[in-house]
């Protein structure tokens, strides 16, 4: 495409969801999925008379995630609003943060893509708390062109981080937003589900083309509402061969066209310009003046500060030194939050097999999360818990088949180990009532004693699965070594 | 024609007279009064008389009662209401019932009070005449053919035509104390932040204020008793302790109050001689019940109105965003999209005061030209509050004028917007510091209109005014006469 050498210069705007259990300004539920506008009140709802009540946790946390992003939180914040008519934003303008944003000037420092060695240092200008509008729902069908809107998003406190225009491909970008992801994650912050919207990007991107020794620079593009990873790359890519297309083809440049707002149709792959309307919008910010300055005392930063802990990358190689797990099992953990890596630590320690434990995490606990839509945090099964029982396996008295049956039990119903197994009926198997068991098997089946001595060990399998029939607390491992005795004992 | 609030409760509690027969008289004075003065907006007679009789009940069983148990209080209909509808006589907002009770008025039932109903006001608050709404005109009950003033104007004209002994008024800019004073009533804007402004639909956030109506301070006290005090749904509301404003008006031993003149005030351009006459007076009125007089300047006081009328515009311009014909409001019938979906229900919903202050605020915050206009005012307004933190220090309450003029006759003003903001000239002050100011009446002129005066004094100092303005009324009986009915 180009044949001038061109640089692209990118700057992302990144809104993450934090992760309050109630509204930026009342005490309405931020939980995703419900029934639309029954997560709502007279405040989100913008009603006539209504008056928004900071939410002290959504400072706090954008006051960590800043602190991980070395952004300085000044000693005063305050609230503006941001007007303009929008059908999903009722109170017709929106709570934000203008001139005294509550964190400034941090850095996130990426693997540069390019060269594995090397590190890049990515700007952040500022960090700055809103409130979230609505969402419009466009039913086109049959040309009735029927909108709905759906306020429960209304008032979710939406942290937006602004970077300075210091990446420089895609691929930067993709490296940026994982490593931001993994941090806010990690910190509790937020949940970053980017089909759940919590997580969007705006990305703004122009290109310096150099036309031998003189410097031309493309009108900026801002690409809005890009809502996975695939699509900001996907749109980067488009855009950097659009904008110089467009060079080529009319000369613009942003002394002669300026700023732009563009959309990205992630169907067809491509940017598109909005209206000019939405371009030109004049905000009209003022101090909202419902709610008063926010002041926060440095102690207050550094009590936060202390409780930041380790790093994502701290903990990803203190996992994989202090329980040998794989790079890529160290990762799994990490991605899931600071809580998760805490609840590995106590079910690894616990049962003193850091890869059993993390298995266990990966596939059982992971998957019930997911079922039971809820968190770690809220998980009936206790990490002491899942660690017994792991002990348990691995000391054999159970087997992983009733250990998942007992993990079962536990998710479902909470309570100890103990309690499950009793509640469940498994018990410990005499083995004087085992080996009268598996003798009588074997009695019963001359075929499979005849091919173990033939040397067809596998033969045994199929009593085990009879074992298993006839007496449910039966361990695979011990009719194993009792049959294989009783055979080269006969 | 009722009693004051405190003859009410007397009557009640020596079983002279029942909360039911209380409300069937306030509503029968309504229902006469309305086609002369149209002060209200909507009233519910079987609404009315079912709360009544639930005090009388709660009476009977010897369940203890609210501090305002039977009184009957009209409510400006600014103010939300779960149980009527709430207009703030906007087009804009024909029959609209929130889903909610404003904290003030959550405050009224839990003291046991009756809510009557919702008093006639200039549209969104906005109008010192109470001319500009969408439900007709109210007349001053003095004589029906001048304005009883604005924005609060059904308020107090419910007051002064003894449909009620109580009303709940909101003060932006005067909006209280300038329609007591044309109403020959007391009216009291409280320190901002003192009442919660809950439930108020906004007019200017950072102006409004919640404050009582009656005929006495003493009364207005007992009102200010139930409705004050912090609440947590408003941040700005203050937390400080409530005192109990009404033992404040037990005293009038005014010995050792110093209190400052504004004779600056009284000198301005266009005060009515018998305004200037009353202030005079009642500086010897104060003189005579032990005060010290002292005179005091607030130096910015021609800025004032300019600043008002940047500030507030301003923040109505905000607030009245959310009545676009989509989530709240009017929707026009005659628009195809989006975009002219939103110009035609605004158009057609709001009337003319509406649309020009909307216009100015939208103009003042707009891309270069907030510095000017918007940021400038924000600048002043710290002047004005210094000058008053000044002459607080040399004076425990101001004395001057509520209004240059008493009542003007309904239309004067109507076409000449910078007349009526000049109604504003002495009140506004009082919004821009956030101080606690009061009207009380003091006069009549020589064709028997009322005249005020206006106490003012340092944040949260109410129960200094109610006291002063309680020992005011011991010593003259303007509070007293009642216009012929
Ligand atoms: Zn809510």
């Amino acid at each position: 495409m180009a044949e001038l050498p061109t640089t692209t210069i990118i700057g992302l705007e990144v809104h993450v969801q934090l992760r309050t259990k109630t509204k930026l300004f009342c005490g309405c539920s931020t939980k995703f999925g419900g029934a639309p506008n029954t997560q709502v009140c007279p405040v989100c709802l913008g009603l006539p008379g209504a008056l928004p009540v900071m939410n002290e946790h959504a400072i706090e946390l954008a006051i960590r995630a800043g602190l991980a992003l070395d952004c300085d939180i000044p000693p005063m914040t305050k609230w503006d609003r941001k007007q303009y008519f929008y059908p999903d934003l009722p109170k017709g303008y929106q709570i934000s943060q203008f001139d005294l944003p509550i964190c400034v000037d941090g850095v996130l420092e990426i693997d540069d893509p390019a060269d594995p060695e090397q590190k890049r240092k990515i700007h952040i200008t500022r960090a700055h708390l809103e409130e979230d509008a609505g969402k419009s729902m466009h039913d086109e069908a049959a040309g009735s062109a029927d909108s709905r809107i759906d306020l429960n998003r209304c008032g979710t406190p939406l942290l937006e981080i602004v970077s300075e225009p210091d990446l420089r491909t895609a691929e930067e970008c993709l490296a940026y937003l994982t490593k931001l992801k993994e941090t806010m994650v990690h910190l509790g912050v937020s949940d970053c589900e980017m089909q759940e919207g919590s997580l969007r990007v705006d990305a703004n991107v122009n290109l310096e083309i150099d036309r031998h020794g003189e410097v031309i620079r493309t009108p900026i593009v801002e690409i809005k509402n890009m809502n996975s990873f695939r699509n900001v790359a996907s749109a980067l890519q488009y855009e950097v061969k659009r904008q110089y297309g467009e060079w080529e083809e009319h000369g613009w440049t942003i002394q002669t066209k300026g700023k732009r707002t563009f959309g990205w149709n992630d169907v067809k792959e491509i940017t598109y310009p909005q209206r000019e309307k939405e371009e030109s919008a004049d905000y009209r910010y003022f101090p909202c003046p419902d709610l008063l300055p926010v002041r926060i005392p440095r102690e207050r930063v550094e009590e936060i500060r202390q409780s930041l802990g380790e790093t994502p990358g701290e903990a990803r190689t203190r996992l994989q030194k202090q329980y040998g797990i794989k790079e890529y099992d160290a990762d799994v953990i990490v991605s899931q939050g600071r809580a998760m890596v805490e609840y590995f630590d106590t079910v690894a320690t616990t049962c003193d097999d850091g890869k059993r434990a993390s298995s266990w995490i990966q596939q059982d606990v992971l998957r019930t999360l997911k079922e039971q839509n809820t968190d770690i945090e809220s998980f009936a099964v206790e990490a002491k818990d899942l660690g017994e029982l792991l002990r348990k396996v691995i000391q054999g008295e159970l087997t992983n088949d009733r250990a998942r049956d007992v993990f079962k039990h536990l998710a479902e119903n909470g309570g100890s180990v103990d309690s499950a197994i009793a509640s469940l009926g498994i018990e410990a198997v005499d083995d004087s009532e085992m080996e009268s068991l598996v003798q009588s098997l074997l009695d019963a089946n001359p075929k499979v004693v005849e091919d173990v001595k033939s040397g067809n060990q596998k033969a045994i399998g199929s009593l085990i699965g009879q074992a298993k029939k006839q007496n449910r607390n039966a361990n695979p491992q011990t009719v194993r070594e009792i049959a294989l005795r009783l055979i080269n004992q006969s | 024609m009722l009693d004051s609030a405190f003859e009410l409760l007397r009557q009640q509690a020596d079983g002279e007279v029942s909360a039911v027969e209380i409300a069937g008289q306030a509503i029968d004075a309504i229902e006469a009064s309305q086609k002369l003065h149209n002060a209200y907006t909507h009233i519910d007679r079987e609404l009315t008389l079912a709360a009544a009789k639930k005090i009388d009940q709660k009476r009977a069983a010897g369940e203890p009662l609210g501090a305002l148990a039977g009184v009957p209080v009209a409510v400006k209909d600014v103010l939300c209401t779960a149980d009527m509808p709430t207009t703030c006589s906007s087009e804009m907002l024909r029959g609209f019932r929130p889903p909610y009770d404003a904290t003030v008025v959550e405050r009224l039932r839990a003291a046991d009070a009756v809510i009557v109903g919702k008093t006639n006001m200039d549209e969104f608050a906005m109008g010192g005449s109470t001319e500009t709404g969408a439900f007709g005109v109210t007349t001053n009950p003095w004589d029906i053919k001048r304005t009883p003033g604005g924005s609060s104007g059904g308020a107090t004209a419910a007051v002064a035509a003894q449909t009620v002994p109580l009303s709940l008024g909101t003060d932006t800019g005067g909006s209280i104390r300038q329609p007591s004073a044309f109403c020959g009533v007391t009216g009291l804007k409280p320190t901002y932040g003192r009442v919660s402004r809950y439930g108020l639909v906004a007019f200017a956030s950072s102006l409004d204020q919640i404050g009582p109506i009656a005929w006495s301070a003493k009364e207005c006290a007992l009102l200010m008793n139930t409705i004050a005090g912090f609440e947590k749904r408003d941040s700005t509301s203050l937390y400080t302790e409530v005192p109990d404003y009404v033992a404040a008006t037990e005293s009038d031993d005014m010995r050792g109050m110093r209190v400052g003149v504004l004779r600056e005030s009284m000198e301005a351009d266009g005060v009515d001689p018998a305004v200037k006459a009353a202030v005079a007076h009642a500086i010897g009125v104060f003189a005579e019940l032990g005060a010290e007089i002292v005179d005091v300047d607030l130096p910015h006081r021609e800025y004032w109105v300019p600043t008002y009328y940047v500030i507030a515009p301003s923040e109505a311009s905000s607030n009245l965003s959310r009545y676009d014909g989509a989530h709240y409001g009017h929707r026009s019938s005659a628009s195809d999209n989006l975009e002219a979906m939103y110009c035609k229900s605004r158009a057609e919903g709001f009337g003319e005061e509406v649309k020009r202050r909307i216009m100015i605020g939208t103009y003042a915050l707009s891309e270069g030209y907030a510095d000017q206009y918007y940021n400038q005012a924000l600048k002043v307004r710290r002047l004005i509050r210094g000058d008053y933190d000044a002459a607080f220090s040399q004076a425990d309450l101001l004395l001057g004028p509520v209004t240059p003029t008493p009542a003007f006759e309904l239309g004067a003003k109507l076409d000449d917007p910078i007349q009526m903001y000049l109604c504003d000239l002495f009140t506004v002050g009082a919004n821009l510091a956030g101080v606690p100011a009061m009207s009380l009446p003091a006069g009549f002129n020589d064709d028997g209109l009322p005249l005020g005066i206006q106490i003012q004094a340092p944040a949260l100092e109410e129960a200094r005014l109610l006291f002063a303005g309680s020992a005011f009324q011991s010593a003259t009986d303007y509070h007293t006469k009642r216009p012929r009915g």
